[in-house]
């Protein structure tokens, strides 16, 4: 008897067990394959936009992929670093070997965690609650809390041109009876649709033709914890072409051909992750579409081609990679394809991710309608925590939109659910200055204590960067900056304006022109890193912060206001038929939350207003 | 279900034809019940249908009646209009029928409440129509109809659209900094997009102020020391231009002694001379009051007397002025001049002798000046009307000062999009589409004020 099965050994999969055997819990990972575990059977890289934050959150809760992905990659850069602070964040090109293996030793070395290969076919519900799992070889095996991680292989289908084959993104078996034992229990699945590129082998690359994009000339970590130990200049390149005319001819000439267009394909795919054929029939006027080509391991042979990804039939693929710069002599090694998989209606979870209709049952990850690494990560690592919790009789972790993107993903998922495989974005985060890459760790470490996955080791280091946050404010606000000659010529050389007698550092730091390294120079003293930066964002944008923090505070009014368990919204006069039905479905706890369900408008909001003020004067 | 409610339309006693509305599922059902002509369930929805209000066999009076079905109505309910020219005691008999058949006496501004909640109306239409229904002036009534067809959700409209535009292309440029397939907004590039959106707010405003003008009128204080012919002056202009209301009581207007109309705009005449008639401690309240009125005042009108030297409480009245918009009036012409006016603005000077009724037109002609009120006689334009529009007008204009200034020093794009959200949020609630509970009390408070 397990405490905890987890259902799928991929991001979430992992994030999952793990938090459960570290708090203590009998767990058991099942997979399909040991061999793929934490897999990456699209991209090579971990990161990005949005997703480098939700990386640091991961690990500030005490996750793994943020250590894991230091550990394991080729290049890394900080994305937008031209811009403000709340929008930077870390993207790695992640090494598809080394990042599993190192990963799977984790698991092995856990305690309480124990990894079988098969398959499961059954969930076991009793009385609405879950008892445990039926694998594919008739075995029983009973548990009090069960996470199904199974990302893109349930009912998977891999389409290539007209050619439609059930299996896993590898061609290995898929999960064929899951869904419908899920589906048996009364929760209800849809069918999504991803896809992935070619893959070209290296040699045959003339890299001459393309640009050539190298990593950061400076030392970066996703681990708030740990500083990073690689060796900047042996980080390998990734490199830029593009598609041209040509390309775009050859696919107008063939869209019958595409598996997408040939209307062979019914699973909804994501509009950010457009495939080829999409790309050039909704963007005609473009002449020439960006393509990334990505090294995928060390020493490896297998070049990943980002922003390629298509469901033309293979010698078109051929065709097709041969008439852009650089590819004229590719040779593919792997031909890019979409691949359709059940994943359930995330409106079915609450957000502990715990389904509503079966007790004790999780869904985490690509299941929930997400797509990337990063997310089914996060999604893992908060099932798995809740899991834990709720085995200790013990309130759940729920985030915020004001304090995670975790929060934000999970709040999106249940409240508007989702019509295409979700991705987060900055855009999605309305409070975004204030969940950036730099402050985590003070955003989530003390949760992540709590819940307990921060060690100690862990949770010293976090309070000694806060100590050091207060001492570099204090020692700042107290240093005076003389308007002398080597001051003033330096302010000089920086566009800065100069002096006129004194003024404290902190003050200085305020200047927009003014970064880190100047007041280091003008003070004459170096501070702790990161500790200084949170210093110097906290005062360039305090104006902005400040404003964020008010707009968070009318949210929180109106999560605030609870709405009664036992409404029955179909009392309530004057909503739309399909804000009537999303209301009665997700049964939102807070009028906030009823504000973010998708098809609830501001005029249901009003009336819903209305309506509590006149039956519930006194909540 | 909705009771179905009853009101009359019209003010009865001021039109030769009144109406009666009826609202609710139940409006044609009941109509119906007391109507002989057609058989009003029966026919087409949006007719006009001639025949008798009737009590049990006797006829009330010969009727038009009008039927709208729901959802296309003004309520987007069944709707009922029910035209009569039978004089106040005709008119209050049908509408008493009406009550005893099943109607509830509607509740002030209750047909615009439902016509708001069944989503006929966005709120800016809602408070354009309360305002319709309280226009004193011809002017105000015809500035309401303009807000009333969505002329400037229109155009608040295309705003958020231009801010939308902008918004979603800098958040590609964040989530997808890699990819060249959309422009990159640049401090210099938002530049110019940021000026017009600047521009175009300040123009709403601008023409709302005059807006409120209209709608409100200007408040125009009188202030002076004891004697220098306040009451005269106030006496003479009601005479002059005939008192549309005197001794208005409520809540905030306690202190307008009367209103008069130049150009189609109202003033409202406010004056301390009542107030001081009685005691000492009255006295005391006056001054306080004097400092109110200043502070309320969109002109003052300050009176010195001609005959006398500047006395120490003419000099505090000046200072205490100084920020206002003033106009300078010298009475007592008649007699021989000891004031010395070296102190005061020179075109803001009108001398005058309200003993000889000299110099009232100037004085007149002098506002009609200061407020430009020539000017919006001529202009045609939408305005804003009510004082939470014209506030959040100038909270707008006054974040895209800030978004602009920002710019200018180059803060980042991604932090001056933050603003620019703000912004588009905030017209949002303009017209009324985002979710505000103090914005629903405040709604709900403006609904009471009309019918």
């Amino acid at each position: 008897m397990y405490e905890v099965i987890v259902i799928g050994g991929g991001h979430a999969g992992c994030e999952a067990s793990l938090a459960c055997a570290r708090k203590g819990h009998k767990t058991l990972l099942v997979t399909g394959n040991i061999n793929n575990i934490a897999d990456m059977p699209c991209n090579p890289s971990i990161g990005g936009s949005a997703k480098g934050i939700v990386v640091r959150e991961i690990d500030a809760l005490g996750g793994e992929m943020g250590i894991n992905a230091d550990k394991s990659h080729l290049q890394i850069k900080m994305l937008n670093s031209k811009k403000g602070p709340g929008v930077r964040s870390l993207r790695c090109q992640a090494d598809k070997t080394t990042y599993p293996l190192n990963m799977l030793k984790t698991l092995q070395e856990t305690s309480n965690l124990e990894i079988k290969e098969v398959l499961v076919r059954e969930i076991i519900v009793e009385n609405g609650e879950i008892k445990g799992v039926i694998t594919e070889e008739n075995e029983k095996i009973e548990s009090k809390k069960v996470i199904i991680t199974t990302g893109t292989y349930l009912n998977a289908d891999i389409l290539r041109g007209h050619n439609k084959q059930k299996g896993g993104p590898h061609g290995e078996k898929p999960s064929l009876y899951l869904s419908q034992s899920m589906q048996d229990n009364g929760l209800i699945m849809r069918r999504l649709k991803t896809g992935t590129p070619p893959r070209v082998l290296k040699s045959t690359i003339d890299y001459s033709e393309c640009e050539e994009e190298k990593g950061d000339q400076e030392l970066l970590s996703f681990s708030n914890f740990y500083d990073p130990t690689y060796d900047i200049d042996k980080q390998e390149s990734c490199f830029l072409t593009y598609t041209n005319k040509k390309t775009h001819q050859i696919i107008l000439d063939n869209l019958d051909k595409c598996a997408l267009y040939s209307g062979l394909i019914v699973g909804v795919g994501p509009r950010y992750c457009p495939s080829v054929e999409d790309k050039i029939v909704k963007f005609r006027d473009k002449d020439r579409h960006q393509i990334f080509l990505e090294p995928e391991r060390k020493n490896g042979e297998e070049i990943y081609v980002g922003g390629f990804s298509t469901t033309m039939p293979e010698e078109l693929q051929e065709e097709l990679i041969h008439s852009m710069d650089g590819l004229h002599n590719a040779k593919i090694v792997k031909y890019g394809y979409a691949i359709e998989y059940d994943a359930i209606d995330s409106t079915e979870l609450n957000m502990t991710l715990e389904t509503k209709k079966i007790k004790g049952l999780y869904t985490a990850g690509q299941i929930n309608g997400t797509s990337g690494y990063e997310e089914a990560a996060a999604q893992g690592l908060i099932a798995g925590i809740n899991a834990s919790l709720a085995l200790e009789n013990k309130e759940p972790m729920i985030l915020k939109r004001n304090e995670a993107y975790l929060g934000v993903l999970v709040d999106d998922l249940i409240n508007k659910g989702i019509t295409e495989p979700y991705r987060l974005l900055t855009s999605r985060a309305e409070f975004r200055l204030l969940l950036r890459h730099d402050n985590a760790d003070i955003r989530l470490t003390e949760i992540g204590r709590k819940v307990g996955l921060i060690n100690d080791e862990k949770y010293e280091i976090f309070q000694n960067k806060l100590k050091n946050i207060d001492k570099i404010t204090e020692e700042l606000s107290n240093t005076y900056i003389e308007g002398n000659e080597r001051n003033n010529n330096y302010l000089e050389n920086i566009s800065s304006s100069k002096l006129q007698g004194k003024v404290n550092a902190l003050e200085l730091l305020k200047r927009p022109e003014i970064e880190i390294k100047d007041i280091e120079f003008l003070t004459e003293k170096e501070y702790d890193k990161k500790a200084i930066e949170e210093v110097s964002i906290n005062v360039k944008y305090k104006g902005y912060i400040d404003k964020t923090e008010k707009e968070v505070e009318k949210m929180l009014l109106l999560e605030e206001k609870k709405i009664p368990e036992d409404i029955n919204y179909d009392n309530v006069r004057n909503i739309a038929t399909e804000a009537r039905q999303k209301l009665s479905k997700i049964r939102p706890l807070t009028i906030g939350q009823a504000s973010r369900i998708s098809g609830v408008n501001p005029a249901d909001i009003t009336m819903l207003l209305v309506y509590l003020k006149k039956e519930y004067p006194y909540e | 279900m909705e009771d179905t409610i009853a009101a009359i339309a019209t003010s009865v006693g001021v039109s030769a034809i009144n109406i009666i509305k009826v609202s609710g599922s139940k409006a044609i059902e009941i109509t119906n019940s007391i109507f002989k002509g057609k058989d009003l369930s029966k026919v087409n929805p949006f007719t006009i249908n001639y025949g008798f209000i009737m009590e049990n066999e006797e006829k009330i009076d010969e009727v038009l009646v009008s039927v709208f079905k729901a959802p296309k109505s003004y309520t987007g309910e069944d709707v009922i209009e029910i035209n009569t020219h039978g004089g106040i005691a005709c008119t209050n008999k049908i509408l008493e029928l009406l009550l005893t058949h099943g109607c509830r006496l509607a509740q002030p501004g209750e047909f615009l409440k439902r016509a708001f909640l069944n989503g006929k109306r966005d709120l800016l239409e809602a408070e354009s129509i309360s305002d319709l229904i309280e226009a004193k002036t011809s002017k105000a009534r015809k500035m309401a109809m303009q807000g009333a067809t969505g002329e400037l959700s229109k155009m608040i409209k295309e705003l958020r659209e231009k801010l939308v535009t902008i918004i979603s292309n800098i958040e590609v440029n964040i989530d997808y900094p890699e990819y060249d397939d959309a422009i990159v907004y640049t401090n210099e590039l938002l530049d110019k997009n940021i000026l017009e959106i600047k521009e175009s707010l300040s123009k709403i405003l601008e023409e709302s102020e005059k807006g409120k003008i209209i709608k409100d009128g200007i408040n125009v204080g009188i202030v002076g020391k004891p004697n220098v012919g306040k009451s005269s002056l106030l006496n003479r202009l009601l005479n002059e231009e005939k008192a549309i209301v005197t001794d208005i009581e409520g809540t905030t207007r306690d202190i307008v002694e009367g209103k008069i109309v130049i150009n189609g705009i109202t003033l409202n005449l406010i004056d301390t001379a009542g107030i001081r008639e009685t005691d000492n401690l009255v006295e005391q309240i006056g001054v306080n009051k004097s400092k109110e009125i200043i502070e309320k005042a969109d002109l003052i009108v300050a009176m010195f007397d001609s005959s006398r030297k500047l006395s120490e409480e003419d000099k505090e009245i000046i200072e205490s002025i100084k920020d206002k918009k003033t106009i300078t009036l010298i009475n007592k012409t008649d007699l021989k001049q000891e004031i010395d006016l070296s102190m005061f603005k020179k075109e803001d000077i009108i001398e005058i002798s309200i003993k000889n009724d000299e110099g009232i037109n100037k004085l007149l002609d002098k506002i009609k000046e200061k407020f430009n009120l020539n000017e919006i006689d001529t202009s045609d334009y939408t305005y804003l009307s009510n004082s939470r529009q014209i506030s959040i007008v100038k909270n707008c204009v006054s974040l895209s000062e800030e978004i602009y200034e920002a710019n200018k020093n180059k803060v980042e794009v991604d932090l001056i999009q933050i603003d620019i959200q703000r912004l588009w949020e905030m017209l949002g609630e303009l017209i009324g589409i985002t979710y505000k509970e103090e914005f629903i009390d405040e709604m709900f408070k403006r609904f009471c004020l009309g019918k």
